[in-house]
């Protein structure tokens, strides 16, 4: 925080008071659908009508339009969490604590998502809806990392110390994700099927990765919707006896 | 403990649980000799606040400093000790091995084991298991911690709970003792207190 | 040196303790045997079929065995206040928790070792990967109790924390499970195991160093 110019850190500071990051997140939350429907209709035209089908796969490999920003996502997420997990206990930011709860289900749902398009894919490809293929192994262990997270953020009845708990959680397993990542890539070369996985690394052609590439940056819009509504209701809840949000609600109930 | 003064402050300190403000802008100043007694009924926060001067819970609000400097930053833990609701004590193991854990954990104190034990009328008892202790045994042996200890100050949450008239009138003389020593102590209680001549504060929670 | 000296009482503490309240290092190693009993029975005793799958059975239930056995590493201390002073002494949390987790590891995972070469037998593991089992549990039930350790002080103050803390961990143990049990697979084989080993050995040391912080931290936040 000491390299950080003034002026950003003043903003940052003011984000930091809930009153204002509630006010600045409803003036950005119609900005942001925007931009998200825009970029989400364009990726899934481009992806689905533009883009040509695959010279082996034909048109079912169109669904990594879906699978693998999906995927990135997932493991994009962890990170912010761990990240905001890691300013709320060194810094003591609520708001950061509120940021990091708040991602983990937007990002257990994309982990769901990557885990059901991938078995989907896997269907005509190797004619089985699930694989031990070491990418979708790892997201599924992902998925178990973040119901983690989740589980234990609703059994601590203390909410603060449950947002301690949690970015302390989520630094242990961003901290261990590269190491299970590399483990069960480690383990699938070693215990190879019969079938070669096709989601790893294709030669990808530029027709095929614009959409994607739009894709990843309109689920991130999304993330960011998704993650500030529930932020934003989580605010509300902790800050339920402070003075601005009763006067706004009592705003609310005389208009 | 008596060169150099030592000082223990808490500012705008609050506390919620719950949805409750249990208090708010609570503010102290503990000089060396001192005492702060917390009054208020059940529920009013006082365990809460000793926890939170503990640094087992941060504050909601406000901040508590050793010396001018954050607890956390400072020899505080080097000075405190805390006796509980819970004794801390296991029950499989004698007096004199839970004792030597607590010594091992602890800076040395003005007090040897044996002058501790023996302070607090449990001389003899050192290869008792503590689950053979009786209620009020146990309370003195947790008085015994704070003797052997090097801790400048005492929070005690309740500490005559379960101690017949004569432990209480022993504790009460080792409190005088220690605040005259430069000591200082924070406690709850729900007895009436008798520390004659110590500069005993009070706050009242409610 | 007093620093070693508060870690050595910490040690000697649980150890008294654990040798007083002998069951609770007999019941982790009963469940060790149990498991692999059971699986000849539900998968048929075929010896090329057990000793196929012998690494993993082996390795998943030590998973189990020290699954169940970390509920009590900090339960009693939280129960009776002794957390509390621990989190109060002047040093450094972190060392005592590790002091703590050493003398699990000893009641708890050490165990395992000593009657893991009857183990081997019972599933027809060969004699030249018993050497390699015996290193790869020494060099990854530490790691198990110290990844535990973290799982149980961020659940220990919840009354039913046990299932919430397998969900935790268990997917921490997953690169301990594939290199041990491809390790022991290996030696079976005939090959060489020094890949699995040199990895084994890092993520211990990693271990070390890395998670005492974090589950100080959690005990922390647990007896607020």
């Amino acid at each position: 925080m000491f390299l950080v110019p003034g002026f950003i850190e003043r903003f940052l500071h003011r984000m930091a008071s809930p009153p204002h990051f509630y006010a600045i997140t409803e003036r950005l939350m119609p900005w942001l659908w925007g931009i998200f429907s825009l970029l989400l209709l364009s990726g899934l035209y481009s992806g689905l009508f533009l883009a040509p089908p695959d010279y082996q796969q034909g048109e079912s490999y169109r669904i990594i339009f879906i699978h693998v920003p999906s995927a990135w996502m997932s493991l994009f997420i962890y990170s912010v969490m761990a990240m905001a997990g890691a300013i709320a206990l060194v810094w003591r930011i609520k708001l950061a604590e509120v940021v990091a709860i708040s991602s983990a289900p937007v990002g257990a749902g994309f982990t769901f998502i990557a885990l059901v398009t991938g078995s989907l894919w896997g269907k005509p490809m190797w004619g089985t809806w699930w694989v031990w293929d070491a990418r979708l192994t790892s997201e599924l262990i992902l998925l178990f990392l973040y119901l983690g997270v989740i589980g234990l953020y609703n059994a601590i009845d203390d909410k603060r110390s449950a947002s301690r708990a949690v970015a302390i959680l989520a630094l242990v397993g961003v901290v261990n994700i590269p190491i299970i990542h590399y483990s069960v890539e480690w383990w699938s070369t070693l215990h190879q099927g019969p079938t070669v996985t096709k989601l790893d690394k294709p030669s990808i052609h530029v027709s095929m990765l614009i959409p994607l590439l739009i894709m990843a940056v309109a689920f991130k819009f999304y993330y960011l919707i998704a993650m500030l509504q529930r932020a934003k209701t989580e605010v509300l809840v902790r800050e339920q006896n402070a003075q601005w949000v009763k006067s706004m609600t009592e705003q609310e109930l005389a208009s | 403990m008596k060169t150099g003064a030592l000082c223990f402050s808490g500012t705008n300190l609050s506390c919620i649980r719950d949805d409750r403000v249990l208090f708010e802008q609570l503010n102290f100043t503990l000089q060396q000799g001192q005492a702060l007694l917390l009054e208020g009924k059940n529920g009013s926060g006082k365990t809460s606040l000793l926890r939170i001067l503990c640094g087992f819970r941060l504050p909601d609000s406000g901040s508590l400093s050793w010396c001018g400097a954050d607890i956390n930053g400072s020899e505080f833990y080097e000075h405190m000790a805390y006796v509980g609701h819970l004794d801390g004590f296991k029950k499989e193991l004698t007096v004199l091995e839970n004792l030597k854990v607590v010594k091992a954990l602890n800076q040395p104190g003005r007090f040897s084991i044996e002058q501790s034990l023996e302070k607090l009328q449990l001389a003899g008892y050192d290869d008792v298991l503590v689950q053979a202790l009786s209620a009020g045994q146990k309370r003195r042996l947790s008085i015994v911690r704070l003797l052997m200890t090097a801790s400048a100050l005492w929070i005690l949450d309740e500490p005559f709970t379960s101690l017949d008239r004569q432990g209480i009138a022993l504790t009460e003389t080792l409190m005088t003792e220690h605040c005259a020593n430069g000591g200082m102590i924070i406690l709850t209680s729900h007895h009436d207190l008798n520390l004659s001549g110590v500069d005993l504060q009070r706050i009242n929670l409610s | 040196m007093s620093l070693l000296q508060a870690f050595l009482a910490i040690v000697r503490r649980d150890l008294v303790l654990a040798f007083r309240r002998r069951s609770e290092i007999a019941n982790p190693l009963l469940f060790f045997i149990l498991i692999i009993t059971l699986f000849p029975l539900g998968v048929g005793a075929q010896p090329k079929l057990l000793q196929a799958i012998a690494p993993g059975i082996i390795w998943v239930s030590a998973l189990l065995a020290a699954m169940l056995s970390l509920d009590g590493l900090f339960r009693s201390d939280f129960d009776d206040g002794s957390l509390e002073l621990l989190l109060l002494s002047p040093y450094p949390t972190s060392v005592l928790v590790l002091g703590k987790i050493t003398a699990h590891w000893l009641v708890t995972g050490l165990p395992l070792l000593l009657i893991a070469p009857l183990l081997a037998l019972l599933l027809g593991i060969s004699e030249r990967a018993l050497g390699t089992l015996l290193l790869t549990l020494l060099l990854g039930t530490p790691v198990l109790s110290l990844i535990g350790a973290i799982g149980v002080a961020l659940t220990v103050g919840l009354r039913r924390g046990g299932m919430l803390m397998s969900l935790l961990v268990l997917p921490l143990y997953v690169p301990v499970l594939i290199f041990a049990s491809s390790a022991v697979d290996m030696a079976t084989a005939g090959l060489p195991v020094s890949a699995q080993i040199n990895i084994m050995v890092s993520i211990l040391l990693l271990a070390l160093v890395l998670t005492p912080w974090p589950a100080a931290t959690a005990l922390k936040m647990s007896i607020n």
